[in-house]
């Protein structure tokens, strides 16, 4: 499902975020990725999202070779991709169900099927009766929940989450990582990055481990 | 476990209906795709709503910069209308021979007013013709000196408002000119040349202020556009992130641009109507005292259809110059 082969990312000024990285998730897999802040686990994110391009090697994701999305494409390819941010990325003049639904109003569904999908996406997270206020009457790890419900509501078979848990205490963390073993559960490829050990031990889950740009657990070669 | 159940029964359920819309063809597409448009056209006039103010100054601005050359155009309208009246006022003077006795003058005087194109004849005697020149000209002293009178009798023909137009009345003149107490036969449309002359430098001023003006409106949108655009930039990353396109994200903010001409033409309109209305009154009253008919003739339709698809076509135009400089260079990092 995500195969990275050889792949370097060396930021403009000279510094290597990720060097000779190599690793595959098959999938319906769960994997944790690791490692200090400044490990490169941000950028790894960025390349499967083509928020950046790399420098050497190829990443192939949902059997898509990244080098061969042109700019115009990528909108595309990230419909196929639920990407989940540590600050939430919501927007706050839109109510909650405005801004579950902004993946689906922008691939064109009809009212219908937005009403029906977006208030299963939320009943899932817990917060049907949330769906007409504005986000910043939510507590952090309730705003967390409607970012993975904007993620999730489009069916994406990849999810991506960057420390998800970043903010939030270890109850609602346990909590919010349940929801993501949930949706590993029906067929969907999951991969957290999370600096968390203590919490994502106790998941076992496999653990790709990023030092210094370098993959020193987990990866391939 | 049931929460696990329900999230497999949401995706199962949801590529059930997906096929479902597939399913719906393209009519269903094409309605779905008009939805989503004039939702996004009204979703523009709402954020626009949300600040009264400044969309009303914006839209002022807008209004004001439209209104400056259509109300010259509607000004200029009037003064031809004013000018069509005058055109009858063109007449023709035939310069008797010097030695023409007054009778004769006066019999083809009469025998002129007979006829067919005619509507009037007046004789000027050679030494009225003296007189006048005496009074006007400032030689008066000077010409006193001659010991003759050199000025020839003058005939002074009014044309029927039928005959105008510069064929019909040349073709008149050379009848004139044929009659054989008749010297010269002289046309005296020079100073309503002039005036069309001037009233034609006034539309080309139209065109120019057009043209200045619209260049206003475009950049006065186009800026406006692009401050949105920056206000919105987290929004901006954030439907790039989840897959929004280029177009998507453009179309709000070009809706917003039409809305703004639109209401700028509105505002324009609305402008040149009360102008008109101020000035009516003492030009009707200016009107009486030259006992003329003449009343200011309003906007015309074709004008204010001309006003309003120009300024809706400047905004659209105008944001989407802005939203192709801005909106690219907004990338998520």
């Amino acid at each position: 499902m995500i195969r990275f082969s050889n792949v370097s990312k060396r930021y403009p000024g000279g510094h290597e975020a990720l060097s000779d990285v190599s690793f595959h998730l098959a999938p319906g897999e769960m994997a944790f990725l690791t490692g200090h802040s400044g490990a490169g686990k941000s950028t790894l994110l960025k390349l499967m999202a083509l928020i950046e391009r790399p420098s050497a090697g190829q990443v192939i994701v949902n059997s898509q070779n990244l080098a061969k999305v042109s700019r115009r494409k990528i909108p595309f390819h990230r419909r196929n991709i639920g990407i989940i941010f540590q600050d939430h990325r919501l927007l706050f003049d839109r109510t909650v169900f405005d801004n579950v639904a902004l993946p689906l109003v922008i691939a064109g569904y009809s009212r219908d099927e937005i009403g029906r999908r977006v208030r299963a996406a939320l009943d899932k997270v817990g917060l049907l009766r949330k769906e007409k206020v504005y986000p910043i009457t939510l507590s952090g790890g309730e705003q967390q929940r409607v970012g993975i419900a904007r993620a999730v509501i489009n069916k994406p078979p990849i999810l991506l989450a960057d420390e998800p848990t970043g903010n939030l205490d270890p109850e609602l963390s346990r909590e919010i990582m349940g929801i993501f073993e949930e949706f590993n559960r029906v067929g969907v490829t999951v991969l957290i990055a999370s600096h968390d050990l203590v919490l994502i031990e106790q998941m076992k889950h496999r653990m790709l481990t990023l030092d210094q740009g370098r993959m020193v657990v987990g990866g391939e070669g | 476990m049931e929460r696990n159940r329900t999230i497999r029964e949401q995706q199962e359920g949801g590529n059930r209906s997906g096929a479902r819309v597939r399913r719906q063809g393209v009519g269903g597409w094409l309605s779905n795709y008009f939805a989503r448009h004039l939702q996004t056209l009204f979703y523009a006039l709402g954020q626009l709503s949300l600040k009264p103010f400044s969309t009303l100054m914006t839209v002022a601005v807008i209004g004001i910069a439209l209104a400056m050359p259509t109300g010259l155009h509607v000004l200029l309208k009037n003064v031809q209308q004013v000018l069509s009246g005058w055109d009858g006022a063109a007449q023709l003077s035939l310069f008797l021979q010097q030695e023409t006795r007054e009778s004769d003058a006066l019999t083809l005087a009469d025998r002129l007013r007979g006829q067919q194109g005619i509507a009037s004849v007046d004789y000027i005697s050679r030494e009225q013709a003296m007189s006048e020149f005496q009074r006007l000209s400032g030689f008066g002293e000077a010409l006193s000196a001659l010991e003759d009178n050199p000025l020839p009798p003058v005939l002074v023909v009014h044309p029927t408002l039928d005959q105008q137009g510069p064929e019909r009345l040349n073709a008149l003149r050379e009848k004139l000119a044929a009659e054989p107490v008749v010297e010269i036969a002289q046309l005296d449309m020079q100073w309503v040349k002039r005036l069309y002359a001037l009233m034609d430098i006034g539309k080309r001023g139209v065109w120019v202020l057009a043209a200045m003006f619209a260049l206003g409106v475009l950049l006065v949108v186009g800026n406006t556009i692009r401050l949105a655009i920056q206000n919105r930039r987290d929004e901006i990353v954030i439907i790039k992130l989840i897959g929004g396109t280029d177009t998507f994200i453009r179309r709000p903010f070009l809706y917003t641009g039409f809305w703004y001409g639109l209401l700028g033409g509105l505002i324009a309109f609305t402008l040149i109507e009360l102008a008109l209305w101020f000035l009516s009154g003492p030009v009707n009253n200016l009107a009486s005292l030259y006992s003329s008919e003449f009343r200011l003739t309003n906007i015309d339709l074709i004008t204010v259809a001309a006003l309003l698809s120009g300024g809706t076509l400047l905004g659209l135009f105008g944001s989407w110059l802005a939203v192709g400089r801005h909106l690219r260079a907004i990338e998520p990092t």
